[in-house]
């Protein structure tokens, strides 16, 4: 029966396995690491210097997260904390939600998670796929977030991008925007640019999922009790079931 | 028995608890001298799996009870605030998140079990009826469980749910607003379904004892489908027991801690490793807090409910109205308790049965993993016409069951099991 089952499964499996056709761009390989501390640190400094004016992540505490990337506490209060925020305050911001939907027409997201909801490819080609937009209010759109209410935050340091229309037509002849392309350098070279972007990235990583490195670990030694356990029980139940027959 | 548990009576602490309290009637009686058919093999051990499963989600979920708030306001950053603030409570969020999945899988796999040994015939049609009231009771659990994150994926999924009862004729929408409490999913709902959600296991564990003394009752069956207990009488430990029998203790003991051993570094792999399994255990839009004023793109139920959810959208709406849909997807559950009456085959096991039984059981098996796929997917016209074609393969497995078990010619059961 069991090749019986086997076989209809093989039979009819190919039909519901039919790919759905993908939707918006590829996403390019952020190749997270998070044992790359320094890494980690740089997007740590990135994100409060440049993100964190608008967007909080209101589940982290400056102190763990210090901790976790290796940042002594004298250089946190130095370089990370802004105004009166203490070591073991959330990294929340003082932008009023209302405020933030009259200035950019939507609710400010919080990205404590987004690499969870989103991914860490998604935000790492999401700052790396603005391009110019006359259409939008800040005249700029983005390949993986159409539309986006937010300017491009590192439009100085990356240059200014135009958009690749499909088959080389211009957006006049009703092609749509399959790439993007430097067209005005910006501070940073794009290798550069890919290096931040990619910081940035790890450390908001690190920030959806602060334990993951832990649990990692711990993961091993239960695994190998486990092992353990199971060379015991294999011989008690092969002892016990001797004189079975 | 009760003239041996005078001989070998107990002293000491153990004996005083005895003459009070039947410790060694109930040891011997479930384990000690519980005689099970000695072939039973690989597949039964689902059933002591899923028993530990609903331990470890008790548990676990009673410790994340103590740090979790039921309200809207604080729930999803409660759910945070294990995660991060609480010692050990990512460990025990995704131990309980991990072992709702895994729930779902061994009590699926002890249920296919079921439908190949025929379990559910004659004498155990209350065991098997007992069974599916634990089936429906932890699927009421894992639905009032999942809006309690209030994510995205938590409160949408929810309100889908709820609102199929609004497809009720005359009474829908007052019956979907009683169950809500309000017009939407709010802080309302979310605290009655904290209740429920903590409420219900209780009750599932008294279904579980009932079950199990139901099962110890009529006797564990085997691949074989051989009633053992009419078999010949007489092993090495007792004259009077089929000697097909062997002790479950120590035997399915020692094999069932085996098993235990081997599922327990499945599912330690899961939690300490992916934990949300490619967003199949923990859907990703989770991970945004509830918006009632932002519908996502796409809303799938988690990958336990989501044949059913295929089969709801598989069925056109007449007249506008869901109601259909709605009937069939429960129909789907709901047929489960006439399974012992639609089978009207002599023998009991697919070892013995004809090859129209194994064709549908398959037929069954597949369109149940084909269902949760498409239950997972957007619908597209393919996707929808899969779902109703496996629908009806689905149904057909039941409804037909009562022709194709007589039609076809079975194999001779042997006399005593085989092994």
């Amino acid at each position: 029966m069991k090749h019986a089952i086997l076989a209809l499964a093989l039979l009819l499996t190919p039909l519901a396995a039919i790919a759905s056709g993908g939707h918006g761009p590829a996403l390019q390989n952020a190749n997270v690491d998070l044992k790359d501390r320094s890494s980690m640190q740089r997007g740590a400094k990135y994100f409060v210097n440049y993100c964190q004016g608008c967007h909080s992540l209101q589940y982290m505490r400056y102190q763990r997260m210090a901790q976790d990337l290796g940042i002594p506490e004298d250089e946190l209060r130095e370089n990370l904390l802004f105004g009166d925020a203490k070591p073991t305050d959330m990294m929340t911001n003082a932008l009023k939600p209302a405020d933030g939907e009259a200035w950019f027409g939507t609710e400010i997201p919080d990205l404590t998670l987004v690499t969870r909801w989103r991914s860490p490819d998604w935000v790492y080609s999401y700052l790396k796929s603005y391009y110019v937009d006359d259409n939008r209010p800040y005249g700029v759109n983005n390949l993986v977030f159409p539309d986006v209410g937010m300017p491009h935050p590192f439009v100085h340091l990356q240059g200014i991008q135009a958009p690749v229309y499909a088959g080389g037509h211009g957006e006049e002849d009703g092609g749509h925007v399959v790439g993007v392309k430097l067209v005005e350098p910006g501070q940073l070279t794009p290798a550069e640019y890919d290096v931040m972007v990619r910081d940035l990235t790890n450390f908001l990583t690190y920030v959806g999922e602060p334990y993951k490195l832990e649990r990692r670990q711990l993961g091993l030694y239960v695994l190998l009790f486990l092992g353990l356990m199971f060379i015991l029980a294999f011989y008690m139940k092969r002892e016990f079931w001797k004189d079975i027959h | 028995m009760s003239v041996e548990t005078v001989e070998t009576a107990p002293r000491g602490f153990l004996g005083w608890l005895d003459k009070r309290f039947p410790v060694m009637h109930v040891w011997n009686a479930h384990l000690a001298e519980y005689y099970a058919p000695k072939n039973m093999g690989l597949w039964s051990i689902f059933g002591s799996l899923a028993l530990v499963v609903l331990i470890i989600q008790i548990v676990s979920g009673l410790w994340l009870a103590m740090a979790y708030k039921p309200s809207a306001a604080e729930a999803f950053a409660s759910v945070e605030y294990i995660m991060r603030d609480v010692n050990w409570g990512w460990l025990l969020r995704y131990i309980h998140s991990t072992g709702a999945s895994f729930f779902f899988i061994l009590v699926y796999l002890h249920m296919f079990r079921g439908l190949m040994w025929g379990s559910y015939k004659n004498p155990r049609e209350l065991l098997w009826i007992i069974g599916v009231v634990i089936y429906l009771a932890m699927m009421a659990t894992a639905f009032f469980g999942y809006l309690l994150p209030w994510g995205q994926m938590s409160y949408w999924g929810a309100q889908v749910i709820v609102n199929l009862f609004a497809a009720v004729p005359e009474i829908g929408a007052d019956l979907s607003t009683w169950v809500r409490g309000d017009y939407v999913i709010s802080d309302v709902t979310l605290n009655r379904f904290f209740a429920f959600h903590f409420a219900i296991p209780f009750l599932l564990v008294g279904l579980v004892f009932v079950h199990i003394v139901a099962l110890h009752r009529v006797g564990s069956t085997n691949p074989d489908g051989v009633e053992i207990k009419k078999g010949p009488k007489g092993n090495q430990w007792d004259p009077n027991q089929p000697a097909d029998g062997i002790p479950f203790h120590p035997y399915y003991t020692v094999k069932d801690i085996t098993g235990l051993i081997v599922f327990l570094a499945i599912f330690s792999a899961v939690v300490f490793y992916a934990p949300d399994l490619g967003g199949l255990f923990l859907e990703a839009p989770n991970f945004q807090p509830a918006d009632p004023l932002k519908t996502p793109e796409h809303i799938a139920p988690v990958w336990y409910f989501t044949p059913y959810y295929a089969m709801l959208r598989a069925v056109p709406p007449i007249g506008g109205s869901q109601f259909p849909g709605v009937v069939v997807m429960f129909g789907a559950i709901l047929i489960m308790f006439l399974l012992p009456w639609l089978d009207r085959s002599p023998v009991r096991s697919m070892r013995y049965k004809g090859v129209l039984s194994r064709f549908f059981l398959g037929a069954f098996a597949v369109s149940f993993v084909v269902l949760a796929y498409l239950g997972l997917m957007p619908s597209t016209d393919l996707y929808t016409l899969l779902a109703q074609i496996f629908t009806v393969v689905y149904f057909a497995f039941f409804l037909l069951m009562p022709i194709y078990t007589k039609l076809e010619k079975t194999k001779p059961v042997p006399e005593r099991v085989t092994s």
